[in-house]
């Protein structure tokens, strides 16, 4: 789904990379908070779904090959992290939902879990 | 890949503003030598988690990487506190990190869990008080450059 279409389902709004929001493909996304996890378990390609506003988001973003990020409960980040964001070609999108909100949403409408080391999904 | 290249990079403890900038660095760089992106996530992960390591643990320390056409070897050095007991640092879960390295996304206990499952040669060599010296290596024999 792209990442345009993911905005749309959930009203999101655009803080950096909007001219690449309709080439941006995330059949997948991860909703986490520790980035350590993102870095074990985050599928390249995949959204990443976080609550925190860091600019060590977009490091650990950069390190995956992670396209774009949604940030959750309306928490706008800090000027740093969508400066580097845009420099790097990441996308930055932000909603007032939720993450449990944006999860079920996506997941109904088709985005699927990362694959875990374990097997699971 | 012609010539061998060694990469340098000093890291500042406590400095979440500029951590990661290395490690990316070091994943720019393999992928301008053509080496194939699942090989550079691997590395950047293994630097990152690393590089995060110097920053909120050893009170800064050195990153130096060395890659031909044989390996990506990444190695951080530092002059910290040293590592107690590896077993348990190794331990998935397993942390010793500060509020503020927890509010930043870090400090889960995954970090070197991270950089072993990461590296096909992951050795410490750590003494309390002195420091510790990470060295891994990435092959690149099945994936060469």
């Amino acid at each position: 789904m792209t990442l345009d279409k993911i905005a749309r389902l959930i009203g999101a709004k655009v803080l950096c990379g909007e001219e690449k929001l309709t080439e941006i493909d995330a059949p997948r996304a991860y909703a986490c908070d520790l980035m350590s996890d993102v870095l074990a378990l985050c599928s390249p390609a995949a959204l990443l779904i976080t609550g925190l506003t860091n600019i060590q988001i977009v490091r650990t973003a950069q390190m995956l090959d992670i396209p774009g990020v949604l940030f959750v409960r309306g928490k706008t980040p800090m000027r740093d992290t969508i400066s580097l964001a845009a420099e790097s070609g990441i996308s930055l999108i932000i909603s007032n939902m939720s993450m449990f909100q944006v999860c079920g949403i996506l997941y109904a409408e088709g985005i699927k879990p990362c694959i875990l080391s374990n097997g699971g999904e | 890949m012609p010539e061998p290249i060694d990469l340098e990079y000093d890291v500042v403890a406590d400095d979440y503003q500029t951590a990661g900038e290395a490690s990316n660095n070091l994943k720019e760089t393999l992928k301008i030598l053509g080496v194939n992106s699942s090989i550079c996530r691997r590395a950047a992960i293994i630097a990152y988690e690393a590089e995060m390591n110097l920053v909120i643990h050893a009170g800064g320390g050195r990153i130096v990487a060395n890659i031909d056409e044989n390996k990506v070897e990444i190695k951080t050095i530092d002059q910290g506190p040293g590592i107690p007991d590896i077993g348990l640092a190794i331990q998935e879960g397993y942390t010793t990190a500060g509020d503020h390295a927890r509010e930043m996304g870090f400090g889960a206990g995954m970090g070197l869990p991270n950089i072993k499952r990461n590296a096909d040669v992951f050795e410490i060599d750590t003494k309390v008080g002195v420091g510790t010296t990470l060295r891994t290596v990435i092959n690149l024999k099945e994936s060469p450059i």
